[in-house]
């Protein structure tokens, strides 16, 4: 088992795709994060999977996340990966505006990504392009909108006991 | 930038046109689920089937979706620990003390050797009473109803274990920020002792009923099976991993809470069949009680949680007494505390897998984003996969020894 750095893994993808492509790069606790373009994703993808040394070829996990305030950038997929073989472990995040959430597919790469991107788009509502079964997955099929988005809020906004002010929220 | 070539995956979306066979044109809709007996929890699976064969199937899941992670969204950090308990509940201690130790990474917390290994003993109990319900229920599937009354009761004494710790059976909210609520009691001591003497005669009954049993064998052996490279494009982890030969277990590969001191080893099958997940779970079990009885007895002395005031519940008697204890008292219970900006992820090696949670922190009271990787919910994708062109009772026998539960599904 080879060691390999997060600076080797920011390198690479330099090299690869441009410096301009790859930027947010820091580090929690010891897992490297960087941020791309939308048409960076899946050629980066199948790049750090067929790369020699590298070797992503695992998809932990896909994260929907929800930023109402960067406008422009309010959606946002934080892809999970992790290498086996050298055991790094890279997040991945892109960010497309709420009005246009289109992110394309990372199925035909990782099976597993299928149902990871439905739950992303059942609660936030990012469309996956070129998803083969895009439906909703954890909700009922007639809701008519994307609940973990921030605009709603988890109490009934008609209650009047619990004031956000009194707890701090 | 240069193009990069891209890599096919073929397997993903099923075919569902039957090629041939006699019955090309005549095929069944059969729902197998929500509430089947079989399943073992509430979710749907649509077969198409060609006679007795399976030539599609569908499963829908979220059923019993609570929303988790909504719900996470308003709620303090330790209040999270009981939703924590609610998603893999066979082996709830494991989940509860991932999410602890994710957001001990957070606060930057360090938590005694003591506590450490006591969280290990829990874990690994939670991971016992795991693996006895799967196999004993996998044997159940396949009609052999006494190996399961042998070793299930030992799952009842687990629980009363955790009673003795946390006082709850099986959403246990077990331990605390920083460490246990309580120490072993001499109570739980005992307790462990006489699961350790005694659990291995029940083990090795309920194996030799089973593991060379023909029928068995025949019932379980090639079915359901796939291939390590499938497994881990599918997400695959834990056992069902292990059984198709990658030996990827978080607790070594990461170790987290002391698992580096402890001396185990790693079960993996060949082929990823029913019958080999059930070995590597039996092996497992074995593990499980060699790393318990390491921890017994290298237990270390000294505190059993860390000291975290503004995080750790002080004792109750010292909240009459003592006005910081009072004041940190009411802190915690009102959620006042405001935790670091950060974002986490930490994964422990919970009862089937990978178990996974991604915590964004925007430096409020409440995590901004609380991801759970749940291991079932990603590789019962495969389902469909793994039982195309078998029989409904193969079906069956490859859901069981999935170990796919429902609360974990749908969060």
């Amino acid at each position: 088992m080879e060691n390999v750095s997060n600076q080797q893994i920011i390198d690479a993808l330099q090299g690869q795709f441009g410096e301009e492509a790859i930027y947010g790069i820091a580090e929690s606790h010891g897992i490297l994060q960087v941020t791309t373009e939308v048409e960076h994703i899946v050629p980066m993808l199948h790049f750090l999977y067929q790369h020699p040394v590298l070797k992503f070829q695992f998809l932990t996990d896909l994260a929907g996340i929800h930023f109402p305030e960067a406008k422009g950038q309010e959606l946002g997929v934080i892809y999970h990966l992790h290498s086996l073989e050298n055991n790094v472990r890279l997040w991945i995040k892109i960010y497309v505006p709420i009005e246009k959430p289109e992110v394309p597919t990372v199925t035909g790469l990782f099976a597993t990504a299928n149902w990871m991107e439905r739950e992303a788009f059942d609660f936030y509502g990012i469309i996956f392009e070129g998803h083969p079964n895009l439906i909703r997955i954890l909700n009922v099929e007639d809701m008519d909108y994307h609940p973990m988005r921030k605009e709603y809020p988890l109490e009934d906004a008609t209650r009047h006991d619990k004031i956000d002010e009194l707890f701090g929220r | 930038m240069s193009e990069v070539a891209l890599v096919n995956n073929p397997n993903v979306g099923l075919d569902k046109t039957p090629k041939s066979g006699p019955y090309v044109n005549e095929l069944t809709t059969l729902n197998l689920g929500p509430t089947h007996p079989a399943t073992h929890g509430i979710f749907q699976n649509i077969l198409t089937m060609d006679g007795e064969t399976i030539v599609d199937a569908e499963q829908t899941v979220g059923y019993i979706h609570r929303a988790f992670e909504k719900i996470a969204e308003r709620r303090p950090f330790y209040q999270i620990t009981t939703l924590t308990d609610r998603m893999n509940y066979c082996s709830a201690p494991i989940n509860n003390m991932g999410w602890h130790m994710t957001v001990e990474k957070l606060l930057g917390i360090e938590v005694p050797k003591r506590a450490q290994y006591i969280r290990v003993i829990m874990m690994e109990l939670a991971r016992l009473a795991d693996h006895i319900i799967c196999n004993s229920i996998l044997a159940v599937d396949t009609g052999a109803l006494t190996g399961f009354l042998y070793v299930y009761q030992w799952r009842e004494f687990i629980y009363e274990i955790y009673e003795e710790l946390c006082g709850a059976r099986l959403t246990t909210n077990m331990g605390r920020f920083g460490g246990m609520e309580r120490d072993l009691s001499p109570v739980a001591i005992e307790k462990i002792k006489k699961i350790l003497a005694e659990l291995p005669a029940a083990l090795k009954e309920f194996e030799s009923m089973v593991v060379r049993n023909r029928i068995f064998m025949d019932r379980t052996q090639n079915v359901g099976a796939i291939s390590a490279e499938r497994a881990l494009n599918y997400g695959f982890t834990g056992p069902n991993l292990r059984a198709a030969g990658v030996d990827y277990d978080v607790r070594s590969l990461n170790p987290y809470s002391s698992y580096e001191d402890f001396d185990f080893e790693i079960p993996v099958g060949t082929k990823g069949d029913t019958y080999d997940r059930f070995l590597v779970r039996e092996e497992e079990m074995w593990q499980s009680l060699r790393i318990i009885q390491q921890a017994m007895d290298n237990l270390p002395e000294g505190p059993y949680h860390a000291d975290a005031p503004h995080y750790y519940l002080p004792p109750k008697q010292e909240v009459y007494r003592n006005m910081e204890a009072l004041i940190y008292h009411f802190k915690i219970v009102m959620g006042e505390i405001d935790a670091p900006v950060g974002e986490v992820y930490h994964s422990v090696e919970g009862g089937n897998g990978e178990l996974g949670f991604y915590l964004v922190s925007d430096g409020g009271r409440t995590p901004y984003r609380l991801k759970f990787r749940r291991p079932g919910y990603i590789y019962y994708q495969a389902f469909p996969e793994m039982i195309k062109g078998s029989t409904l009772s193969d079906a069956i026998v490859t859901m069981s020894s999935m170990n796919v539960i429902a609360g974990e599904l749908d969060t």
